[in-house]
């Protein structure tokens, strides 16, 4: 009954699964927080409050496990057909060493998962994904020479990300990452042991994803907090990440999004478009699931957009002093559904969003009808102050909210 | 000189609240001069390193009243704001410690163990001061009226502030006339008995304040602590990272960014007054620059007795401001360490080394230490309040190395037979020989110390004695009588000349308040 009792000695009386790195992170969870991540255990936070994890990320450099993230491993002489015909974004430009970030569609063109691929070799790629595909892979590669294999539980992963994160890799890895571009690949060794680093995350800062063999996974997790302690190396949850994630306007399947295959009424379904993936939608690169639908909907405008809004301040303050209230902020991002009105109507809703302590806004991430859609359009944002709803103004302002140059930059 | 040269404002001083008024003023359109006499900016908020690879905020140290609005308005996040949070506070003991968080349950287990009537009222302790802090807040964020003489707009605002205050309950009201008249140590008796905890918590009624706990008045710098201001919403300290110099800097990006000019290493000699009216600046190196009118971030001392000559001032205010309490009575010890420090009570790595460290083991050792600076030593023992700004964030040191602050009282600015460098080391050893009874290893980690005295504050800051706060926060030096009365409303008696540094209302800390208020005050009239 106990799982993942193999990867590990340390064993917890759950029903989920627990990650190569859960004897390390279970003891230092002082709050004992968990949330449930693809039938894994993973830390809510480290810390009784999340707010030294989160400025980690920002600030420092913030360790994460990303092991239950589902894993693909796609190879064979039809890999790279597989794949364009697969995702909306052109696989003939991906060079090997180089990452893509894409979302995959139904033949309707609606959106079923978002993840990244990974070009290993000529005819090897992984993909990772929210949630299982393997039967929609498979049932698409139908006739091809791949061999797709979920790898999910045969590889474990840890993000490292934020500003320290590069130097403290550079102090381990066999080989320099100095050069190492933003979304791509290389392998190197800590230590002599074998590991893939992607500079990928979730973070929308400088960051990297570390792919490890899962009996290396304890070994590496100690190599990276004893060198990184000196960059301020320190563990972060889920709690921490969220707010991030937001910071760079990452969407999130089943909170900003439902995939279509679990969307019980069409109106649940979202195109790329509609959740500001227009950019990964290559249409002159031929024929992917779901193109026929995607460009007839590129001719006329989609009827939703995905935006980041900005609750704006006085006016909260203002709310909140009527009742004798200094503004009462979320604590951790929240994930509800929260009306949004323009002149009195809802033209849409925000999906998640937080308080932001970098950028000292409170920001959100929401659809909107996409005639209401433009920068700087003031929507009416519905909130709660003590127990009694208000409107209180919130403006459409550019994603990503956060988005510091190091993302991108290499050293000099 | 040519017409260019003529501004519409000089601001004297590249302080916080200098570049803060400069901010607000570009913001509105005008062409400003910011002076700095020194290399780097910020004033007493600055950052250096002082020995190779190790970073001080080398006086001001933490960030916790800066205003929410002036963040916003000033766009500072954009600029480089990061405040990382310092949570908790770490009163190491002898035998045993205090260690509060920003966890509710936490904070109350740890004081039950130690008294259970106190983690009750502890609990309720918290929001009274929430509650206090918010009444006070209408009173720092308007203009403090001339009391004397008021104008339509004074009795206006006056009469807003009485209504406020006539709104507040009864329980509000009580404990705001407590705080604004008795010692912090009094106070603290009616609600708890635990000593360390009492101390430690009067301990910030004491800082940068010729005053013990048990002086009447400290209870009020309590509650100036007490309104921190990180996010909008009543809450700890914060470190910014970087050190406090980068908040400058922030404040000075976005100053450029509205379009002023700053100039360092321009040290103004006097304000030209020409007919009773500040016409510009003269600079020591002869250079004089024009402007319609000129802002001093100086303290009050500096802006009226050396800036201006006393002849071109009425007598009474000449008096008013030689009376100005200002005595300096801290000090700042910067050492540079080759690793953390290991308290005997609690060891090891931890979150308490993330938080404040306070060396406030009880009223006695605070009074103590008082007392030696009342007949003119520096404290033998003295109180600290300590933080290790690399554990926050490691680019303040080398790899594996830190950095500690310790801001240190009490340091007399006029010590028995002056501050000579035998003292100076002197007051340094007793500050490691007091940290050691606690962190026996702290003697074998230091790598370097920069000891500052209140002299060395007032040499490298311009800080008159040394006073961090530009002039005592006392009830008679607070509001209409900042700096003096009848000119608390950053205007003073030479026309176009205005003050905006912390010697005016609200005061001192990094709260960009005076600055900005001031810049409101003068664009209003302008």
């Amino acid at each position: 009954m106990i799982s993942g009792k193999k990867s590990s000695k340390f064993t917890a009386n759950t029903q989920l699964k627990i990650s190569p790195f859960f004897e390390r992170t279970s003891k230092i969870n002082m709050s004992q927080e968990w949330k449930r991540w693809g039938g894994f255990l993973a830390s809510t936070k480290y810390d009784l409050h999340h707010d030294n994890e989160y400025f980690a990320i920002r600030t420092k450099a913030g360790l994460l496990d990303i092991s239950p993230l589902y894993k693909y491993r796609i190879k064979g002489k039809d890999s790279k057909l597989f794949l364009n015909r697969l995702v909306t974004r052109n696989i003939n430009i991906c060079e090997v060493g180089q990452v893509m970030y894409s979302s995959w569609c139904d033949e309707n063109g609606k959106v079923i998962d978002d993840g990244t691929i990974q070009r290993l070799d000529k005819e090897d790629f992984r993909l990772t994904s929210a949630e299982p595909n393997l039967y929609w892979l498979e049932l698409n590669s139908y006739g091809m020479d791949v061999d797709i294999h979920d790898e999910s539980e045969m590889i474990s992963a840890l993000a490292l990300q934020g500003p320290n994160s590069r130097d403290i890799i550079n102090s381990i890895s066999s080989k320099s990452i100095n050069d190492l571009k933003f979304f791509r690949i290389i392998n190197t060794d800590f230590n002599g042991i074998e590991v893939s680093i992607s500079r990928t995350g979730y973070t929308g800062d400088l960051g990297y994803e570390i792919w490890i063999k899962p009996s290396d996974s304890l070994k590496i997790w100690d190599i990276l907090i004893k060198k990184g302690k000196d960059f301020g190396i320190t563990p972060a949850g889920l709690n921490a990440l969220d707010i991030s994630r937001i910071e760079a306007s990452l969407i999130l399947l089943d909170v900003d999004y439902i995939s279509s295959r679990h969307a019980l009424i069409e109106d649940r379904k979202s195109s790329p478009y509609e959740l500001g993936l227009g950019w990964t939608v290559k249409l002159n690169s031929g024929n992917f699931i779901g193109y026929k639908a995607l460009k007839n909907e590129n001719k006329n405008p989609s009827h939703w957009r995905f935006v980041g809004i900005e609750i704006l301040w006085d006016d909260l303050e203002k709310l909140y002093k009527k009742v004798g209230l200094a503004p009462d902020l979320p604590h951790a991002a929240w994930r509800d559904s929260v009306p949004l009105y323009y002149n009195k109507s809802q033209v849409g809703y925000a999906t998640s969003g937080c308080w932001s302590p970098i950028l000292k806004k409170y920001i959100a991430l929401a659809h909107v009808n996409s005639k209401y859609s433009s920068l700087d359009t003031i929507l009416d944002f519905e909130i709660k102050v003590e127990h009694y709803r208000h409107l209180t103004p919130a403006k459409i302002v550019k994603t990503p909210f956060y988005n510091p140059k190091r993302k991108m930059s290499c050293p000099d | 000189m040519s017409r260019l040269d003529k501004y519409d404002a000089i601001i004297i001083g590249g302080g916080h609240n200098g570049l803060t008024a400069a901010a607000y003023l570009s913001k509105a359109g005008k062409k400003v001069l910011v002076l700095e006499r020194r290399h780097v900016l910020g004033g007493a908020a600055v950052t250096e390193e002082v020995f190779p690879g190790f970073k001080f905020s080398v006086c001001s140290y933490v960030v916790s009243l800066l205003k929410a609005n002036v963040i916003r308005e000033l766009m500072l996040p954009r600029f480089g704001l990061e405040i990382l949070p310092l949570e908790s506070t770490f009163t190491p003991l002898d035998n045993d410690y205090l260690f509060r968080t920003s966890d509710y349950d936490q904070t109350y287990k740890e004081i039950y163990r130690h008294s259970k009537k106190d983690a009750e009222n502890y609990t309720r302790f918290g929001p009274l001061m929430g509650q206090v802090g918010m009444a006070v807040r209408p009173i720092l964020e308007t203009i403090a009226p001339n009391a004397i003489r008021p104008s339509i707009n004074d009795l206006l605002s006056l009469k807003s502030l009485l209504g406020h205050v006539k709104g507040l309950n009864n329980e509000t009201f009580e404990y705001l006339c407590k705080l604004m008249t008795m010692s912090s140590a009094d106070f603290l008796d009616e609600w708890f008995e635990f000593e360390p905890l009492k101390a430690t918590m009067s301990a910030s009624g004491i800082i940068g304040t010729f005053m013990g706990p048990r002086s009447p008045g400290s209870a009020y710098v309590m509650l100036h602590h007490y309104m921190g201001d990180i996010d909008g919403s009543f809450r700890a300290w914060g470190f910014q990272r970087g050190g406090t110099g980068e908040l400058s800097m922030t404040i000075a990006r976005s100053a450029k960014h509205f379009g002023a000019e700053i100039l360092t290493e321009a040290s103004v000699d006097k304000v030209i007054v020409k007919n009773g009216e500040a016409v510009g600046v003269a600079l020591e190196n002869g250079n004089e620059y024009k402007s319609d009118i000129v802002i001093s971030g100086l303290d009050p001392k500096l802006t009226f007795l050396k800036m201006i000559d006393e002849s071109d001032l009425p007598e009474d205010f000449v008096r008013d401001i030689k009376n100005f309490r200002i005595r300096g009575s801290s000090g700042k010890v910067n050492l540079a360490l080759d690793g953390l420090p290991n308290f005997t009570s609690l060891p090891g790595d931890g979150p308490h080394l993330r938080g404040a460290i306070s060396i406030s083991p009880s009223y006695d050792h605070l009074e103590r230490a008082y007392d030696d600076a009342k007949y003119g030593n520096f404290s033998k023992e003295p109180y600290m309040d300590i933080i290790l700004p690399s554990v926050l964030d490691p680019t303040m040191a080398p790899p594996g190395k830190h950095v500690m602050s310790c801001f240190v009282q009490y340091a007399p600015y006029n010590i028995n037979g002056g501050w000579d460098d035998n003292k100076r080391e002197a007051f340094g050893d007793a500050v490691v020989n007091t940290l050691s009874r606690f962190a026996p290893n702290i003697k074998d980690l230091i790598l370097h110390r920069q000891v500052l005295t209140p002299m060395d504050l007032e040499k490298t800051f311009g800080l008159t004695e040394g006073n961090i706060f530009h002039g005592e926060l006392t009830l008679q030096q607070l509001f209409s009588f900042r700096p003096a009365v009848k000119w608390a409303d950053y205007t003073t008696p030479i026309k176009n000349y205005y003050q905006c540094g912390s010697g005016t209302h609200p005061g001192g800390g990094v709260t960009g308040s005076p600055g900005e208020m001031a810049a409101k005050k003068i664009l209003k009239i302008w």
